[in-house]
């Protein structure tokens, strides 16, 4: 394998459950080293593609190559190249640290002679070397997400997948999770590919894929993504938003969305259209924020809703294809 | 790339690793179990009950029939059996847990055959039950079975071989059942019934038609059968006890050799065994 070929290549990837089309024709390719997100609202297809590229799930249609063997075909050869942190905690609670890592060992077949240096290694860079023979049960949530990011690169994998790392997490754990993702980039190499609906984490990738109802609407990364929109947000709180809205439609020809009880209109210039806002407008502002474009702005560009509201819509049918994922499980 | 300890890499499947795969769930399995003390002491408890309780309480009611015959000895080879079975439903309990609370897919992702970890779980929960085995064969002495070394070989050996096929029996309905409450109503129906069917409990001569035939379709007849055969070959009883109590089950009275007996058990177990490995890949 030459050493620049992609460590995740998918092309026109399809995967249907019944009448169901949770994956539509998903292409993209990672860098190695690369940190790669896949950003959208739950049931978008992102735990699906995953299980695609780490062989737990066959593709409907479409190719797959993860650390440059084919996922359907050479499911064995990819197996042994990938780490996998799941969404749902999969430790043997009743083990300790130590036990889970080491029954890891057994399954990958890592060299005996290496295989407890490497263990307190892992334990070291998720800061729970002190913690090598405690029960996982007597771990807090985080640390417990920090034991199976460990285990997940104890046999050195090429390609780590993490399916929403942090989800769960108090704020601390998090952004200690994302200091072991770079800190084992930087020291390890490894390739990261990640899902998450959390956008200030997805700000933290190297490039996202923003995926929607099984399809990847735009691919960057996040500046060049916020940079596409090409707008400010420009948020507003009115003692009457319907009159507020229909005035926006009038003078300034602008669509606003409503969002958590505020308006948002999106406009080249934000700080320059404040004061003409007020000169303007003829119903009372009570607060007026200023944004640059966020992965949300880029989000509701490409999709029309906020992430937010997608991932709260009963009615989407994505949402129902997790309904019907977890239940395979 | 300042690749992690050095020689940190995942060779190619062989033989040998499936084994090591094989041998790490495995020591999970026993790890768990005997980290489990009150498991161990409860599994006892049913056991012990039936021999030193039930038995007993029922001799009064029994003793013109038995002939001198401890109704305890009788149930000691019973008894040593529905222990086996018992432990295997708890242990193919633990595998729908396993499933139910995400470590599954940690071995399903691993570059291993699911045979490997089926064969890893099914020697752990053979271990776990042949634990509870040896203690219950130490106590042939208050159960009046003499501490022959002839008999607690061939009944530890009869006890290798049932264990296995109980816990294929239990790892194949745990694999097809698809969730948690499904398996324990399963679990739930049949406990019972196998152990009181297998004529574990009573003679099976001179059962009512409907019965006797209900206790020749039940699997377990065949293996409690063997044992207590071993078992009455190492008493002290007359002949009209023999007769009575540990008569040889018949096919249209044909008297079923024990060879045949064992190879029922150990065909069905491979069976078994052979439908939950097809299972397990779709269930992981």
């Amino acid at each position: 394998m030459a050493p620049t070929s992609p460590s995740i290549e998918v092309a026109d990837l399809t995967k249907r459950y019944g009448e169901v089309e949770a994956v539509r024709g998903v292409s993209f390719a990672v860098e190695p080293g690369e940190v790669f997100g896949l950003l959208g609202p739950n049931g978008a297809g992102k735990s699906t593609t995953i299980n695609v590229l780490c062989t737990l799930v066959r593709p409907s249609g479409g190719r797959a190559r993860v650390a440059g063997f084919d996922v359907a075909a050479e499911a064995d050869a990819v197996r042994r190249r990938i780490g996998l942190v799941f969404q749902d905690p999969t430790l043997d609670l009743q083990l300790t640290a130590a036990q889970n890592l080491r029954l890891h060992a057994d399954l990958y077949d890592l060299d005996r002679a290496v295989v407890d240096d490497r263990i307190d290694e892992v334990l070291a860079l998720v800061e729970l070397g002190e913690r090598r023979d405690h029960r996982a049960m007597a771990l807090s949530g985080g640390m417990r997400r920090r034991l199976e990011i460990a285990r997940g690169l104890l046999h050195a994998p090429e390609v780590l997948f993490l399916d929403e790392p942090t989800i769960g997490l108090d704020p601390q754990s998090r952004a200690a999770v994302w200091g072991y993702v770079r800190s084992l980039q930087a020291q390890e190499g490894t390739t990261v590919l990640m899902t998450t609906h959390y956008m200030d984490e997805a700000e933290l990738c190297d490039r996202i894929a923003i995926v929607d109802r099984g399809e990847i609407v735009a691919l960057g990364t996040p500046e060049a993504l916020k940079a596409s929109v090409g707008a400010d947000r420009v948020t507003l709180r009115t003692v009457d938003d319907v009159a507020a809205a229909a005035a926006l439609r009038d003078r300034f020809g602008l669509e606003a969305a409503v969002a958590d009880g505020a308006l948002a209109v999106h406009v080249a210039d934000g700080e320059a259209f404040v004061p003409r806002l007020f000169a303007e407008l003829d119903v009372a502002i009570t607060s007026v924020t200023v944004a640059r474009p966020t992965l949300d702005d880029v989000f509701l560009r490409y999709t029309g809703a906020s992430l937010r509201d997608a991932d709260d819509a009963p009615g989407r049918v994505p949402n129902l294809m997790q309904v019907f994922s977890k239940a395979g499980r | 790339m300042t690749a992690a300890v050095a020689g940190t890499r995942v060779p190619a499947r062989s033989w040998r690793s499936e084994l090591r795969a094989a041998r790490g769930v495995w020591r999970r399995e026993v790890t768990r179990f005997l980290d489990d003390r009150l498991r161990i002491a409860t599994a006892l408890i049913q056991p012990v009950l039936f021999l030193f309780v039930l038995a007993p309480g029922l001799e009064s009611l029994a003793e013109r029939s038995t002939d001198g015959v401890a109704l305890r000895t009788f149930m000691f080879p019973g008894v040593l059996c529905m222990a086996m079975w018992f432990s295997a439903m708890v242990s193919a309990a633990s595998l729908v847990m396993d499933r139910e609370l995400g470590f599954l897919r940690e071995l399903a992702v691993a570059p291993v055959r699911r045979s490997s970890i089926v064969l890893g779980k099914g020697a752990g929960a053979v271990t776990a039950a042949l634990v509870q085995g040896l203690i219950l064969l130490a106590l042939a002495g208050p159960a009046g079975v003499p501490y022959d070394p002839v008999l607690l070989a061939g009944l530890f050996g009869l006890q290798v071989l049932i264990a296995v096929a109980v816990t294929a029996f239990g790892i194949m309905v745990a694999t097809v059942t698809s969730r948690a409450p499904t398996f324990n109503s399963v679990m739930q129906a049949l406990v019972f019934p196998v152990v009181f069917l297998s004529g574990a409990l009573y003679p099976v001569s001179g059962l009512p038609a409907w019965l006797g035939l209900v206790n020749r379709l039940d699997p377990l007849t065949y293996a409690v059968d063997p044992m207590r055969r071993l078992v009455f070959a190492h008493v002290d009883a007359s002949d009209a006890a023999r007769a009575a109590l540990a008569p040889p089950v018949t096919w249209w009275g044909w008297p079923v050799p024990v060879a045949l007996e064992l190879a029922l058990v150990l065909a069905l177990g491979a069976a078994m065994l052979a439908v939950a490995i097809r299972r397990f890949g779709r269930a992981g």
